[in-house]
């Protein structure tokens, strides 16, 4: 067993925290009071490489893996979850499908530019009525001649107004036991009948950009299917098994920078003529914290490692996403219990931990969700 | 044009310091690249893409260097050499690593050296100086703007914020000061990239020096930290009383008077 980074994966995280404190952290709580989407950021991260993080050079991408990967979801998430999160959907959900499920001609068009980090993509599956349930999708897609014709509604879609293009899920058809086929498309925000409208007030992540999708007759050439047009659910089953690994990255990003305000300030601060850090109260909470947040990142890391070396990771993606999100919450919870009353407040930053640290446990599959894909990889 | 960029790895500014047995404790420490050297690898990079030529970015170090230097070639310099003096030298100073920069240089052909205006560790600011001198080129100190032309060098030197216009010639040694330059992050591509550059090591032996040739010319002391700091006093009562009591307890107490 070998628990070391490599030169490469070292140095980016590295690159990355010092990217993420000079440039992300001295904005992030204006990011999140005034629901900015930092669209000047992403620029900069493209040019540095890292929306093409785990796609090879060949594909615009900067030739890293998945542990790089997620040490840089990590390290952004340390400093700002709207960031952090809009990073983790356009590279997981934007265009690792494309990546995965593209052909040569769909990845040089489509996932190029993301990948070099000079636009970004969405990937729209979530429908009013279809969120856990993926397969009560709505949204059609009728092939006349040509084109695809789609028709439908697409809700909660992170990146959706700055986006180049978004993968659509849509019925395409019915198989010979007349269950609906779901396929997967790629659509051009350009494409007339396509709405994008972002008027969600969110508890957190209010940065990140989530946005509604009205689809009217949106007319789409035949070679924008992605993939097997049969196995489109199968498709975004395995898209969002990587997914998950980024989103648990973030989860233990959150949780670290908890800890880390909750112990800065645990030993500044006096009550009762002592640190409160020598109250072994205190000192319980901030071990827990400290234990959860190192299993969590090896959870994400040892996902991440099977992921790179073509293992099955279903469900260690599952255990990861579960485990380091919910960690996420209970230590940006504890780290305003440790600040007491300032915790409570903006200007300290745990508060807004907490808000962001909650939809990990929704998005990409909620906890529920997580636990249902672990029991099933149980055989139950 | 040959740019060469002297490099130190030094302690990260965030680590806090321990002693033990009189020395500094290392171990599990983490190191960067000291600041000032940050803003020499980033010169001698628009440098070269300006002029044309080559960086070679040289560090005296140990096997660990390595991960600094490689951030150097990530951030573009062309190539690298560690000198590393780990089984050879116990104690150096100023003296040594100018020793074995000198033994280093002496078969190069040299445009421009880059050095930090100091290391933050030890801070002494000689080894650039130092090495001119014994190379025999001129140099300038805490230089905030550097414009080649030719063999003309124009630079703004920083002389405790002021600024002096110099006027000189390559080959030439500067050092670097903030205000120089905002040095670039390494991108992914740079990191990838950086594994295929060439790493040359080096030991002394190479450079036909041994120890001896390469002693220190200052001894350690002692090595000690800054007094920790104590909570401050508020005096009480009239403003004269005050006044008393305060110019008492400078002579007392602190007995700066
Ligand atoms: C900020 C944000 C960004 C998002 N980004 C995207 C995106 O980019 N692309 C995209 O497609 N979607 C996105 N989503 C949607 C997200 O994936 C869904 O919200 C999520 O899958 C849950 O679906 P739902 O909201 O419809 O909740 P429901 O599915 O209605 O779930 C409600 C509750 O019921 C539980 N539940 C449901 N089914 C079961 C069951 N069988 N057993 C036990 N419990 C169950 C759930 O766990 C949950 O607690 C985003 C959401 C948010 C809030
Ligand atoms: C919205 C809001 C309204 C408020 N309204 C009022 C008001 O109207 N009037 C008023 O007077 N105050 C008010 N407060 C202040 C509130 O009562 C204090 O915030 C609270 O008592 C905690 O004090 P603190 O914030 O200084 O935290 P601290 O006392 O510094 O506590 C920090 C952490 O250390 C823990 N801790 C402290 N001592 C020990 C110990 N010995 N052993 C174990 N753990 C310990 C605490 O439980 C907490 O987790 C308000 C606060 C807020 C946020």
């Amino acid at each position: 067993m070998n628990f070391e980074l490599t030169k490469e994966q070292e140095m980016t995280r590295k690159m990355v925290r010092d990217f993420a404190v000079d440039k992300i952290k001295p904005r992030a709580i204006d990011i999140d009071t005034k629901a900015d989407f930092p669209e000047d950021l992403f620029k900069e991260m493209g040019e540095l490489g890292l929306l093409g993080i785990p796609f090879p050079e060949e594909e615009g991408g900067s030739g890293g893996d998945t542990v790089t990967y997620a040490l840089a979801v990590e390290e952004i998430g340390r400093v700002c979850g709207s960031t952090g999160l809009s990073y983790a959907a356009a590279v997981s959900l934007g265009s690792s499908p494309i990546y995965m499920f593209g052909t040569d001609e769909q990845r040089k068009k489509f996932l190029k530019p993301l990948a070099e980090g000079e636009a970004l993509g969405s990937f729209g599956l979530t429908e009013p009525n279809a969120g856990s349930d993926a397969g009560g999708t709505k949204t059609t897609a009728n092939l006349e001649g040509d084109e695809y014709v789609i028709n439908g509604e697409k809700c909660f879609i992170t990146n959706a107004s700055y986006a180049k293009q978004i993968i659509v899920t849509a019925v395409t058809g019915k198989d010979s036991r007349g269950k609906n086929i779901i396929s997967a498309i790629i659509v051009p925000t350009d494409s007339p009948g396509l709405k994008i409208s972002d008027n969600y007030d969110k508890m957190g992540v209010r940065g990140s950009n989530t946005a509604e999708i009205v689809l009217e007759d949106v007319r789409v050439p035949k070679e924008n299917l992605l993939g097997d047009p049969d196995a489109g659910f199968k498709q975004f089953l395995r898209t969002l098994d990587g997914g998950r690994i980024s989103i648990a990255a973030l989860g233990v990003g959150i949780a670290q920078a908890s800890l880390d305000r909750a112990l800065a300030y645990a030993k500044e601060r006096k009550q009762f003529g002592k640190p409160i850090s020598s109250f072994q109260a205190i000192q319980f909470k901030l071990a827990d914290m400290a234990m959860e947040v190192e299993l969590a990142r090896n959870m994400v890391m040892k996902a991440a490692w099977l992921k790179d070396n073509g293992k099955p990771f279903t469900k260690e993606a599952a255990y990861a996403k579960l485990f380091a999100t919910e960690t996420a919450t209970r230590s940006a919870n504890q780290a305003i219990q440790i600040l007491g009353g300032y915790g409570y407040m903006r200007e300290y930053e745990v508060e807004r931990f907490l808000r962001d640290a909650k939809l990990l446990e929704i998005g990409e599959g909620t906890s529920e969700i997580q636990r249902m894909v672990i029991a099933r990889q149980l055989g139950c | 044009m040959n740019i060469y960029v002297l490099m130190k790895k030094t302690f990260d500014t965030e680590e806090k310091i321990q002693i033990s047995d009189g020395k500094i404790e290392t171990d599990g420490a983490e190191f960067i690249i000291n600041p000032y050297d940050e803003y020499a690898i980033e010169e001698a990079i628009k440098v070269r893409d300006e002029h044309g030529g080559e960086v070679t970015v040289v560090t005296i170090g140990d096997e660990e260097s390595e991960s600094q230097l490689r951030t150097a070639l990530a951030m573009g310099a062309d190539k690298a050499v560690l000198i590393n003096t780990e089984d050879d030298v116990e104690e150096g100073d100023q003296v040594t690593t100018t020793k074995i920069l000198e033994a280093y240089f002496e078969d190069k052909e040299v445009d421009l050296i880059l050095a930090g205006n100091v290391a933050i560790d030890e801070a002494s600011g000689q080894v650039g100086p130092r090495l001119a001198a014994k190379l025999d080129i001129p140099y300038v100190t805490t230089i905030t703007s550097l414009e080649i032309d030719g063999d003309t060098v124009k630079i703004d030197k920083d002389v405790e914020g002021d600024v002096e216009k110099v006027e000189t010639s390559l080959p030439l040694l500067v050092t670097c000061q903030q205000g120089l330059n905002e040095p670039r992050y390494p991108s992914l591509p740079g990191i990838m990239k950086a594994k295929k550059k060439p790493l040359e090591e080096l030991e002394i032996d190479d450079l036909d020096l041994d120890e001896d040739d390469v002693e220190a010319s200052t001894e350690t002391v002692e090595v000690f930290l800054p007094p920790e700091k104590e909570a401050g006093k508020v005096l009480e009562g009239e403003t004269d009383e005050q006044v008393k009591e305060l110019v008492s307890l400078l002579k007392t107490e602190a007995k700066v008077l």
